[in-house]
């Protein structure tokens, strides 16, 4: 019990010295350049305790639990018992792994979707596009982004493939999306993505990744276990910038065959 | 009063979690059909991790967020261009050190680098190499947090930044070495995640509502993925001086 309760003083101590320099930026900045009074210094002193003692909480139940559970997928879903195959061989048939790739696009659709940051965003867009582009398709979009990107990564991390030919390509993908998009969509396309990949998603799949290298033969995981969340914020760029072109495409059309 | 908030914001964070559970599950039984060992400890972190989100995100709403969001509408109509861009460096670069996910990806990144013989076996150098990494992550993130709020008073378009930090990253990557590129790629997403995100995306939409002929939603938004590209560019680099 002392033990464990030295272990969470220390981390509270990392904590707080990681907090510090964005409380001094916003107080500093409030007293010395805008030169306001702070306007309820009791409230906002409760919510920095409130923030201090959360992330102690959440890092230690990320070591508890978040963490051991992606390795633990990882781990059970190229078992060669679970392949069925009889020995790990040295070479390595991706089709084999199937269920990972399905593992990691399940996991994508379903957290992209039930993320609340998303949920307000896609209301604000059906808002501003007069009802064009709907806030279910965006974020079933997005949600279908985050899952192609999570199956492709995993993909790579079996294949041995390099990570730049991906996100390259990606990057031309979206850069020819963005010559023709509506420019209402741009920068919430863009913005979609990172938005997604938020603090529960980022730990479980970067363990995810990890187990992964570690299970598959001939890959090392802190080289190829990497990349996992740099695909989880590209492919939905693409995804929503697909829907937001068809909207307008539909949209248009309707618009002309009612005339 | 305080109660009632609390357990709202407990079964929002819990809701949170919930899609995650729902899929392992799913897998755990229909798929390996295999009983998962040390529930007890699995059940005990998913109770810690939803317990930390609530105080954490509520903690946000009560401090930094409206905090943030006034600070951005006042220096917008102050009009003083310096501050602004200085307010908005420090904002990036400490958002970004305070992340949470941060610190234990720079502390694999440096064990990597161990391994590789970039630094030294020892922990002194390992903790001087993660610290080194996160510093390189905060001051991108300052950078591109300062140059996506200059995109916003000049009214630039948000895919001007973008396209170059594209270009920049195919340009340095050839040169980077092999085991930082991974790490590289995800230190972007990793760095702009539950701090930084409701931070930058309040600056950015606060000041194109302050500032007279800009829109919210075209000019506001695109912050966040220019600070999730910038270090990737930064942490490259880092690996080449390194190397």
């Amino acid at each position: 019990m002392l033990e464990w309760f030295m272990h969470i003083m220390l981390k509270l101590q990392d904590v707080c010295i990681n907090i510090l320099p964005i409380a001094l930026v916003i107080i500093g900045f409030q007293c010395l350049v805008i030169r306001k009074a702070l306007v309820y210094p009791k409230k906002i002193f409760v919510g920095f305790i409130f923030v201090l003692v959360g992330i102690v909480f959440f890092l230690e139940g990320l070591e508890l639990a978040l963490f051991p559970l992606g390795s633990l997928m990882a781990f059970q879903l190229t078992t060669p018992e679970f392949l069925g195959v009889t020995a790990k061989l040295p070479i390595i048939i991706w089709q084999d792994y199937y269920w990972v790739y399905l593992f990691a696009a399940s996991l994508g659709f379903a957290t992209a979707l039930a993320e609340p940051t998303l949920l307000a965003i896609a209301i604000k867009v059906e808002h501003t596009s007069g009802g064009v582009i709907r806030a279910w398709g965006f974020r079933i979009s997005v949600a279908i982004g985050v899952a192609i990107g999570l199956a492709l990564g995993t993909f790579r991390i079996v294949t041995g493939i390099d990570l730049y030919i991906f996100i390259f390509l990606g990057y031309i993908i979206v850069i020819i999306q963005t010559l023709f998009a509506p420019k209402l969509i741009i920068a919430l396309a863009y913005d979609s993505g990172t938005i997604t990949t938020s603090m529960v998603t980022v730990p479980l799949v970067t363990s995810l990744g990890m187990g992964l290298a570690e299970a598959v033969p001939g890959r090392t995981p802190l080289i190829d276990g990497f990349g996992l969340i740099a695909f989880a914020s590209l492919y939905p760029i693409i995804t929503v910038l697909a829907y937001a072109q068809i909207a307008h495409w539909l949209g248009k059309r309707s618009h002309l065959s009612n005339t | 009063m305080i109660n009632k908030r609390f357990i709202k914001q407990l079964v929002s964070s819990f809701l949170d979690l919930a899609p995650i559970i729902v899929v392992v599950l799913i897998f755990q039984v229909l798929v390996i059909g295999k009983s998962i060992a040390d529930v007890d400890r699995l059940l005990l972190g998913l109770f810690f991790v939803v317990l930390g989100l609530c105080l954490f995100i509520q903690g946000l709403e009560l401090s930094l967020l409206p905090l943030g969001e006034a600070m951005a509408y006042d220096f917008a109509k102050k009009g003083n261009l310096f501050w602004l861009l200085a307010f908005a460096f420090c904002l990036g670069f400490s958002a970004a050190i305070a992340e949470p996910a941060l610190v234990s990806i720079a502390d694999k990144a440096a064990i990597n680098a161990s391994i590789k013989h970039v630094i030294e076996p020892t922990e002194i150098a390992s903790a001087r190499y993660a610290l080194g990494l996160r510093l390189t992550v905060a001051i991108s993130v300052g950078l591109a947090i300062l140059i996506g709020v200059l995109r916003i008073i000049k009214g630039w378009p948000v895919y001007y930044p973008i396209f170059c930090a594209y270009f920049g990253i195919a340009l340095i990557t050839p040169f980077a070495p092999q085991y930082i590129i991974g790490i590289a790629y995800d230190s972007g997403g990793i760095a702009t995640s539950t701090i930084t995100v409701p931070i930058v995306t309040a600056l950015g939409v606060g000041l194109a509502s302050a500032i007279k002929g800009r829109n919210p939603i075209t000019d506001g938004f695109g912050l966040v993925v220019f600070a999730s590209l910038m270090p990737i560019i930064f942490v490259m680099l880092y690996g080449i001086a390194y190397a």
